[in-house]
């Protein structure tokens, strides 16, 4: 996974509230292999009316976006990865939210994608300013967000920040303690009951 | 075996401390994995696991489970071919890797969060990770269990172990008894209805009082597996001699010569009197009534007797998004949710699928007929073979329900058991999500025995006010 600290792209708002795993990717669709991409399947059903056709109004229809302003709550629901996935494989890079589901939060940074918090009147502020500017800006190390001007600071978990940054693969940052991994693993050994009795 | 000398701790602080390899300068910790159960679902966490080369680190403490697209009929002879590739592609990675699995065919087959409790895989002191957001099930035996992604599930399968912060902990207390007929679903819907669907968002619940106290293993693993719809990853409840008894001679659980020190081990697992928490609520249980949802968000559950509430008598940030569910579940508000009339109804899940939830939904239905369609999928192959030698599965098919295999069928749809668009289901699932029963599938969350009264009677009702029967 590559870092990042900076991006600036098209960003579009999406003002719902608890858009939950369900509606990021439908399970219908997740017996996909990731190579094949998540893209068609993001929002799937909520982007279309009960024929399935795509909505005009709907707020990603017809752009193509690379930072969501949404409501509270996004990603709340199941752990399926593929919710992610359908984002970041449609370009995502950066979500701007009141609040996560925190399964999705965790998913996304293991993505790349930022999961920014910021409070509700703030975003309001920012996507008002999205009729003068298309695009949003981000500066991870900063962490601020602005588009045409109106800045904001958002939220981040000091270590998530860092990791988006860095791009860590954390495999390989746990193979280097294995030693203590190993150590762990003999003193549990120890406690017969809690190892499945074969 | 720690020694908890200082500060009182709470169940979280001891289970935490039990399982911490290191903890990095950030305070996140590196976690050890007792038990990490896998389903058709980790595909993408295996295909990760191939890209890198990389082994499972400790096959013996890996489980696979086939649940999500098992096919709930016609087991021997797949039909659709995506799911046959889905539960081969897990048998495969199983057997590749040296993992047990309990496949389609396996006596012991079921859905993961219903067969690791009854294999014994699932004790008390354990932390259990599954790429599944109910994991938070298995907390009701004082184990940390939570859900992953599959990034994690890959770094688990690689290592063993898992980097994460340690979450503040928030106690729920039930306090007095619960009513008759009300049940652990009732108190987990009506929580999350007064709390939110993110009202313990970024916390890990425990549960406590003497309502929890008095419930059933089954009841309580019902209450930690919905922790989620509440937005905590983990649920948990202190062990005690209910959870002991449930635990002691099951196929993977401790053998006579491991049993005292596991006793000894599990008895120290409580939360300390004056401990403290980040959050405490407390909750009269004898407050409760039968619960029900009527909107798109296990927040928005009501009482069954209950007036479906005006959009605008609720919080401003949550009206537009009740307008949206008033709309997509096709009620009105101002109108009681009593009398609804209902298309189906679905027994079944990691929720409500295990032998005391079927017995409730039988003691409804037995000499009473269902007057709409409705399938039950226990959530165990052995669940289902104990009901059939209790006589459930009589009772449920002369009501005229379906009486069908185990997995995790209608509650997710996957391996095609839908609810279709504009239908109306009664369901004894965890999620009442737009689409999450089918396309256009209107969904509505409530205890077994609530199920089986919609059922006869074909429309949401009480079930402690059904006339009774003749028998």
């Amino acid at each position: 996974m590559a870092g990042w600290t900076h991006h600036k792209g098209r960003a579009v708002h999406l003002p719902l509230d608890n858009v939950d795993t369900d509606q990021l990717i439908p399970a219908r669709f997740m017996s996909v292999p990731r190579s094949d991409g998540y893209s068609p399947y993001l929002m799937h059903d909520l982007r279309r009316d009960n024929d399935g056709a795509l909505l005009a109004a709907f707020p990603l229809n017809g752009v193509e976006a690379s930072v969501l302003f949404a409501g509270s709550n996004f990603g709340s629901g199941s752990s399926r990865e593929a919710a992610v996935y359908a984002l970041v494989d449609a370009g995502f890079v950066a979500v701007v939210a009141p609040s996560f589901g925190d399964i999705f939060a965790s998913n996304a940074v293991n993505n790349g994608l930022l999961p920014a918090v910021l409070g509700p009147s703030q975003i309001n502020q920012m996507v008002a300013a999205l009729g003068r500017a298309h695009e949003a800006e981000i500066d991870l190390e900063a962490g601020i967000v602005q588009i045409g001007g109106v800045m904001q600071a958002f939220h981040l978990d000091s270590t998530w920040r860092e990791k988006l940054i860095k791009g860590w693969d954390d495999i390989d940052l746990t193979l280097k303690e294995s030693g203590k991994i190993a150590s762990f693993r003999a003193k549990r050994v120890a406690q017969k009951w809690a190892w499945p009795d074969v | 075996m720690c020694i908890y000398m200082e500060k009182p701790s709470t169940l979280l602080d001891k289970l935490w401390a039990d399982h911490e390899v290191m903890r990095r300068e950030d305070g996140t910790s590196l976690m050890w994995v007792d038990r990490h159960l896998v389903h058709e679902g980790s595909h993408h966490a295996f295909a990760k696991l191939a890209g890198r080369g990389a082994n499972v680190a400790e096959p013996s403490l890996t489980f696979a489970v086939v649940d999500h697209y098992a096919p709930t009929r016609g087991r021997r002879n797949i039909a659709d071919p995506d799911i046959a590739r889905m539960i081969a592609t897990l048998e495969q990675n199983a057997q590749t890797h040296g993992v047990q699995i309990f496949g389609l065919l396996d006596p012991r087959q079921g859905i993961v969060h219903v067969i690791g409790p009854e294999q014994g895989l699932t004790l008390p002191g354990l932390m259990i990770n599954c790429g599944d957001s109910h994991t938070s099930t298995h907390g009701a035996f004082g184990a940390l269990a939570f859900g992953i992604g599959a990034t994690e599930v890959a770094h688990v399968l690689a290592t063993q172990t898992l980097w994460q912060k340690k979450p503040p902990a928030m106690r729920i207390m039930f306090e007095g008894a619960l009513g008759v007929g009300v049940t652990a679903k009732d108190m987990a819907l009506h929580w999350i209805a007064q709390l939110g669907t993110d009202g313990a968002r970024g916390h890990a619940v425990e549960y406590a009082g003497a309502a929890v106290t008095a419930l059933s293993m089954e009841a309580r693993m019902t209450l930690c597996n919905l922790s989620i719809e509440g937005g905590a990853r983990f649920g948990m409840i202190a062990p005690d001699q209910t959870t002991f008894e449930f635990v002691q001679g099951r196929p993977f659980a401790p053998n006579r010569a491991a049993w005292d020190d596991a006793l000894m081990a599990w008895s120290a697992l409580r939360t300390d009197a004056n401990a403290s928490f980040a959050r405490e609520v407390t909750i009269d249980a004898s407050a409760i009534a039968p619960t029900v949802t009527w909107g798109t968000s296990p927040e928005q559950a009501i009482a069954i007797g209950a007036v479906l509430p005006a959009p605008e008598s609720l919080a401003a940030a949550k009206v537009d998004a009740a307008r949206a569910a008033y709309d997509y579940m096709g009620l009105t508000p101002g109108k009681p949710l009593i009398g609804t009339p209902v298309d189906q109804v679905f027994l079944g899940s990691c929720t409500n699928g295990r032998i005391e939830d079927l017995r409730a939904a039988a003691d409804v239905l037995r000499g009473r007929k269902a007057v709409v369609p409705g399938l039950v999928s226990p959530g165990s192959a052995l669940i289902k073979a104990q009901a059939e030698a209790e006589g459930l599965d009589r009772v449920f098919m002369q009501a005229g329900l379906e009486w069908v295999a185990s997995g995790c069928s209608m509650c997710v749809g996957m391996n095609g058991d839908l609810v279709g668009p504009g239908m109306r289901c009664a369901s004894s699932t965890n999620r009442n999500f737009r689409g999450r029963q089918g396309q256009g599938a209107r969904t509505h969350l409530m205890s077994p025995a609530m199920v089986a009264a919609a059922a006869v009677t074909g429309t949401l009702c009480d079930v402690r006010s059904l006339p009774k029967v003749k028998r």
